[in-house]
C-alpha cells in the first residue's frame, strides 16, 4: 500500500467518526437526538473550545507545563533506570536480594502513590515528575537489565580475545547493548512520563492538560473535556514522532525488521 | 635454579611449538551429577607457521578443544602450552575467528576492525586508517562504513578475518569460518586466506567437517572421533605443493590418494556420529 493511499484511508476513518458525532448529536432521528448534547457535546464546539484556547493563547502554559513535568520525569527516570539496571545485571548478588521488592514495587498500581507525593512535595510540578518517575523507571530498568544480561556470548568471548579489559568491555559491549534496548523502548518509556504528568495534574494541581480536563470535568463542561483530549492526543503524537526520529538515528545499526512492502 | 630455568627456556623456546594440547580431557557438568565427557585424552601440536587443520563429525568437541587452545575453557585434564608456556587464562598470543556472528552490532565494518588497535592503546585514526588498509586487503573497500546487517554472510566473515590478522597474532584459531557459505564463496574465501596467510605464516588451527577444505589448505590434517569422548585418532601430513589454489589443487591425483586414504578412516566416524547424534 503507498504512502499516499495509507494517510487517505487513515484520514477517512476521522472524517467518518467525526461526521457520525456530528449528525447523531445534532440532527434529531425520528424526533430523537441519539446523543444529547449536553454529554456528548459536538465536534463543532470542541472545535471551536481548541481554536478559542490556541488564539487566546491560555492553553500554550497548561502545554508547557506538562511537557516540562514529562520530560523531567523521563530524563530522570531513564538516568536511574540506567544506572541501577547496569549495577543489578553486574552485580548478580544485588539483583538477588533486591528481586523480591523490584516486583513488589513494579506491581504496585502507580496511581495509588499520587496523593503520597502530592504530600510529600505539595502541588507543583515535582509531585508529577515523581509520579512520571516511578513508571519510566521500572521500563528503562527491565531494560537496560535485559541488555546487558542478553548480550550474545559469542561477541562477548569475541570481545575478551581481541583483548579488552572490564572498563573496554564496558564501553565497548554492555552499554551498547543496553542502550539499544533501552532506545527499543522509547516509546513506551515517552508514553509513560507523559501518562504520570497528566494523571498527576488530574488527581491535583493548578496547571497542565490533565488539570484543564478535571476542571472542565468539575463543571460538567463536556466540550471542554472533549477538548482537553483532543490537545492532549495531538500532543502525544507530536512527541511520538520526535521520539521516532531520535530512534531512527540511534538505532541505525539496526536491521529493520519491518520494512516489507505490500 | 631460577637462571637455569631462564637459560633453558631462551635455548628450547625457538623449538616450542605454537599450541601444545598434552591429553587433553573436557568433561561438562550436565546438572545433577552427569557428566558428559567431550572430549578424551587429545593430545595435538601445531608449529609456529604451521597451517593445520581439524576434521570431525559434527558435535564431536572440535569447538570446545579451539576454546582451550584460546584459553576460553579450562581443561578438566591434561595440558595446555603456548610456545612452551603453560596456558592461564586467555590466550594472549591467540586471534580466533569464531563459528557463530562474533561481530559488535552497533560498530560500522571499519569500527569493527580498528577496535582490537583502539583497546590495545592505538589512537582512534591510525586505528582506523589501519582498519581501511586491511578492509582493503579482505575485498571491502567500499563497505568500511556499513553495519554487519547490511553485510552478507561471506563480507561478514571477511570482517571478522580483518578483525583478527590486524592485530597481528602467532596464533590463529579459526572455528568452521566457512561454514555457513555457498561453495563459490568458500573457495574464494579459501584462497583469500591461503595468500594472507602465505604473504604472513602463522600458526593455524583450522576447525573444518569438510574433508576437502582441509586437505586443500592445510599441512597437516587430524581426525577426532565421534563424541562423547572423542580421541584424536589420526594425523596425515599434506605434501602438496605450495602455493596452492583450491579450485586446482583438488584436481591432483596426490589430493585424490590422500582424500581416499583418510576418509576411509573418517566415514565409520561420520556414521557413528550421525548415528549419536540423530542426524544433527
Ligand atoms: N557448555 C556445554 N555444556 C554441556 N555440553 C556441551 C557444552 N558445550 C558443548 N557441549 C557438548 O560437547 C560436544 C562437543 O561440542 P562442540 O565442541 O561444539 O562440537 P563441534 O565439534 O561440532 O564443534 C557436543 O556434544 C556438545 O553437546
Ligand atoms: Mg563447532
Amino acid at each position: 500500500m503507498s504512502r499516499v493511499t495509507l494517510l487517505s484511508l487513515q484520514v477517512l476513518v476521522a472524517v467518518v467518526a467525526i461526521a457520525a458525532w456530528h449528525v447523531l448529536t445534532t440532527v434529531p432521528i425520528l424526533g430523537v437526538t441519539v446523543l444529547p448534547p449536553f454529554f456528548f457535546s459536538t465536534p463543532a464546539d470542541v472545535f471551536g473550545r481548541v481554536v478559542q484556547w490556541f488564539v487566546e493563547g491560555s492553553i500554550w502554559r497548561h502545554l508547557w507545563i506538562t511537557l516540562v513535568e514529562a520530560m523531567l520525569a523521563f530524563v530522570i527516570g531513564s538516568v536511574a533506570g540506567v544506572l541501577i539496571g547496569f549495577w543489578f545485571a553486574r552485580q548478580p548478588l544485588i539483583a538477588a536480594v533486591f528481586d523480591p521488592y523490584v516486583k513488589m514495587m513494579n506491581a504496585l498500581p502507580r496511581v495509588v502513590l499520587a496523593p503520597i507525593f502530592a504530600l510529600w512535595l505539595g502541588l507543583g510540578i515535582w509531585s508529577k515528575v515523581a509520579l512520571g518517575v516511578t513508571l519510566v523507571f521500572f521500563i528503562v530498568f527491565f531494560n537496560v537489565y535485559q541488555g546487558v544480561k542478553e548480550v550474545s556470548p559469542t561477541v562477548l568471548a569475541n570481545a575478551r580475545m581481541l583483548g579488552m579489559n572490564e572498563r573496554q568491555l564496558m564501553r565497548h559491549v554492555y552499554w551498547p547493548s543496553a542502550l539499544s534496548w533501552m532506545f527499543s523502548s522509547l516509546h513506551t518509556s515517552v508514553g509513560f512520563a507523559v501518562v504520570g504528568a497528566v494523571v498527576g495534574e488530574y488527581l491535583g494541581s493548578a496547571a497542565g492538560l490533565g488539570y484543564i480536563i478535571q476542571q472542565a470535568e468539575g463543571v460538567f463542561d463536556v466540550a471542554g473535556v472533549f477538548a482537553g483530549m483532543f490537545v492532549l492526543a495531538a500532543f502525544v503524537i507530536l512527541i511520538d514522532a520526535v521520539v521516532s526520529l531520535v530512534e531512527k538515528r540511534l538505532l541505525v545499526w539496526r536491521p529493520v525488521a519491518a520494512e516489507t512492502r505490500t | 635454579m631460577q637462571e637455569s630455568g631462564a637459560a633453558l627456556r631462551t635455548t628450547i623456546a625457538p623449538a616450542a611449538p605454537a599450541v601444545a594440547l598434552g591429553d587433553v580431557t573436557i568433561a561438562f557438568r550436565l546438572g545433577g551429577n552427569a557428566v558428559y565427557t567431550a572430549v578424551e585424552q587429545a593430545s595435538l601440536s601445531v608449529a609456529d607457521g604451521e597451517f593445520v587443520a581439524i576434521v570431525g563429525p559434527t558435535g564431536c568437541g572440535k569447538s570446545t578443544l579451539l576454546n582451550v587452545a584460546a584459553g576460553l575453557l579450562a581443561p578438566s585434564a591434561g595440558t595446555a602450552a603456548i610456545f612452551g608456556h603453560p596456558l592461564a587464562g586467555l590466550n594472549r598470543q591467540a586471534g580466533y575467528l569464531f563459528q557463530a556472528e562474533a561481530l559488535f552490532p552497533w560498530k560500522t565494518a571499519r569500527e569493527n576492525v580498528a577496535i582490537g588497535l583502539e583497546v590495545a592503546g592505538t589512537s582512534r585514526a591510525e586505528a582506523q586508517r589501519r582498519a581501511e588498509d586491511w578492509l582493503g586487503r579482505v575485498g571491502l573497500n567500499a563497505f568500511g562504513g556499513r553495519y554487519p546487517h547490511m553485510l552478507s554472510g561471506g563480507q561478514r566473515k571477511r570482517v571478522g578475518l580483518a578483525q583478527v590478522l590486524i592485530r597481528d597474532p602467532k596464533i590463529l584459531l579459526m572455528d568452521e569460518p566457512f561454514g555457513p557459505l555457498d561453495a563459490q564463496t568458500r573457495q574464494i574465501m579459501g584462497n583469500l586466506l591461503l595468500d594472507l596467510w602465505t604473504a604472513d605464516r602463522k600458526a593455524v588451527l583450522f576447525v573444518t567437517h569438510d574433508l576437502e577444505e582441509a586437505i586443500a589448505l592445510s599441512d597437516r590434517v587430524v581426525i577426532m572421533s565421534a563424541g562423547p569422548a572423542a580421541r584424536i585418532i589420526g594425523d596425515w601430513p599434506v605434501r602438496l605443493p605450495r602455493p596452492r589454489d583450491i579450485a586446482e589443487v583438488k584436481l591432483d591425483a596426490a589430493f585424490h590418494a590422500l582424500h581416499r586414504e583418510i576418509w576411509n578412516t573418517l566415514k565409520e566416524e561420520v556414521l557413528k556420529g550421525y548415528a549419536q547424534t540423530g542426524g544433527g
